[in-house]
């Protein structure tokens, strides 16, 4: 029985049963929607500071202690532009693209649990239902792209959609091998079933994961289509005022959506020692963010035709012999399944990375398309 | 009229106005864009018939691949913005459409459909998987489909690579 479940059991004491079923409804959704802002905000905080400490800087510090009221200034100067919207193009493209990025970010949220049976929706099919839903932000970026009727605009969306599509496989493929372990494609029993951490058991997979979100999210040293450090941004150029900052939003929404994930699948969920679970699941969260933000600020940008070769040549390979070995350890060796899995699996991630690296390194480290 | 009533009444005028819109609108990406709306709603027809993993299948597929796929089709079309102009063949493709939506009705209206009283299966995709790998399954026609993806996939790389 889910939280929602039991609130709902008790609001019946005083309403009839489909008014408790909305208003339960109700009450887990601004749930969700609020914990997912404010974990917007604490990212884009944490973001800013501590690109600025990896970058030898301070950082917004001048709004408020530690610069904390900085992004609230923001969001104000956001609301109160002008709204613009380009002469020929397409009106309600260009008006509904935020609202198609930003939606499945939050939609995503219904499916993690935050603790044992804290979750807005147990759904059987939990992580195929992630996969699925964020797939749908390209939609919306290529709305973007076209509504502006710009042609920077544009190739910027293409970019985006190749790239996602490209990343698509392999972070399935490597979510594939967490199902095989767990036995359930719901993500609390997924969460229930790592007694031992999944990124101890398939160490391969993790590293697929985790570098295959960070392009599916568009973060650096994948961020080809946003690149702010050159000319123009990409699909959000001629967005401006608070249609922009839905854009903005929707990017960290994916971030704070991936990292937990992330967590849910490979790093135990809400599940740990002596602190109450909510509170690992947090640590754990800010924990993968952290991993973002340090690769972002030591990593530098892949150029264009590295980035489709490493997602075909590099991680889908890898992820495809990832799935063969959990497969077959889960077929044929289940009862060796803790340990003896874990060295074989550390053994050949180590191998496979190595390998891979070699292989790239020939020709001075460019990469032939 | 129950919630689910309403539900699959919405849910069908959606889906159905969205199809219209897809066949009528000029502008070709905006009726690409009423064709993801279709999709989704079909999407939401398998969710009131509890096929959860239908439902999932049905937006990762035709949601995040299709119709990815059909924009990017329009977008390397020449001379697309000029829309959707009406061909020579219009008259005969309205005569056949009509005639093709005339034999689906009958056939809808003509089936005993089977109706089964028993709850629906929970969760669905054991079943699904043991039905398409299990003994007796329908693994070789499966196998089939896949090794001809591959060759379709290594036969688009031949075609389009260069010498």
């Amino acid at each position: 029985m889910t939280l929602i479940g039991q609130f709902r059991d008790w609001l019946i004491n005083f309403m009839p049963e489909w008014a408790a079923y909305i208003v339960a409804f109700l009450v887990g959704v601004v749930a969700i929607i609020a914990f997912v802002l404010v974990m917007i905000i604490v990212f884009i905080y944490l973001e800013r500071r501590l690109i600025g400490r990896f970058q030898v800087r301070l950082g917004p510090n001048r709004c408020g202690p530690e610069g904390i009221f900085q992004l609230i200034a923001d969001s104000i100067k956001l609301l109160t532009k002008e709204d613009i919207v380009p002469a020929k193009g397409d009106f309600w493209v260009h008006f509904l693209a935020p609202i198609v990025t930003f939606a499945p970010a939050l939609m995503v949220f219904a499916v993690v649990p935050f603790h044992k049976g804290v979750v807005l929706t147990d759904l059987d099919v939990g992580i195929l239902y992630v996969v699925a839903i964020s797939s749908i932000s390209v939609v919306g970026i290529y709305m973007a792209g076209w509504g502006s009727n710009n042609k920077y605009s544009l190739i910027a969306a293409l970019r985006a959609v190749a790239q996602a599509i490209s990343y698509e496989l392999p972070v399935v493929m490597a979510a594939v091998g967490v199902i095989l372990i767990a036995g359930s494609l719901s993500l609390s029993k997924i969460v229930e079933a790592q007694t031992i951490p999944f990124f101890l058991l398939q160490p391969l997979g993790f590293f697929i994961f985790l570098l295959g979100s960070m392009a599916e999210i568009n973060r650096s040293p994948f961020d080809l289509l946003e690149a702010e450090s050159e000319i123009v941004t990409g699909y959000n150029m001629e967005y401006s005022g608070m249609k922009f900052g839905l854009l903005y939003l929707s990017e960290y929404g994916h971030t704070l959506a991936a990292s937990c994930i992330i967590t849910t699948l490979f790093l135990g969920g809400w599940q740990g020692p002596l602190l109450p679970p909510f509170l690992w699941f947090l640590i754990k969260v800010l924990l993968v963010f952290f991993v973002f933000l340090w690769v972002r600020s030591t990593v530098p940008r892949l150029r264009v035709d590295q980035l489709m070769a490493f997602a075909w040549k590099c991680l889908l390979p890898m992820a495809l012999i990832n799935l063969l070995l959990i497969g077959a350890q889960v077929l044929w060796f289940p009862k060796a399944l803790p340990w003896g899995m874990m060295v074989v699996n550390f053994a050949v991630a180590g191998i496979l990375i190595l390998l891979w690296s070699r292989l790239f390194a020939l020709g001075g480290g460019r990469v032939e398309v | 009229m129950t919630v689910l009533d309403i539900v699959f009444w919405l849910l069908a005028v959606i889906s159905i106005g969205a199809a219209l819109a897809v066949v009528f609108l000029q502008n070709i990406f905006r009726a690409a864009l009423f064709l993801v709306l279709c999709f989704f709603a079909v999407a939401g027809l398998f969710i009131t018939l509890q096929a959860d993993f239908l439902a999932v299948a049905q937006v990762l597929i035709y949601v995040g691949a299709i119709s990815i796929l059909i924009i990017l089709a329009i977008m390397l079309t020449r001379e697309m913005w000029r829309g959707n102009p009406g061909g020579r063949f219009q008259l005969p493709a309205f005569i056949i459409a009509l005639g093709l939506f005339g034999v689906m009705v009958w056939a809808v209206i003509n089936t005993s459909w089977q109706i089964s009283a028993e709850l629906p299966l929970v969760p669905t995709t054991a079943a699904i998987g043991s039905r398409l790998f299990g003994e007796g399954g329908l693994l070789l026609p499966l196998e089939i489909a896949a090794v001809l993806l591959l060759a379709a996939i290594l036969g688009a790389i031949v075609l389009v690579r260069e010498k």
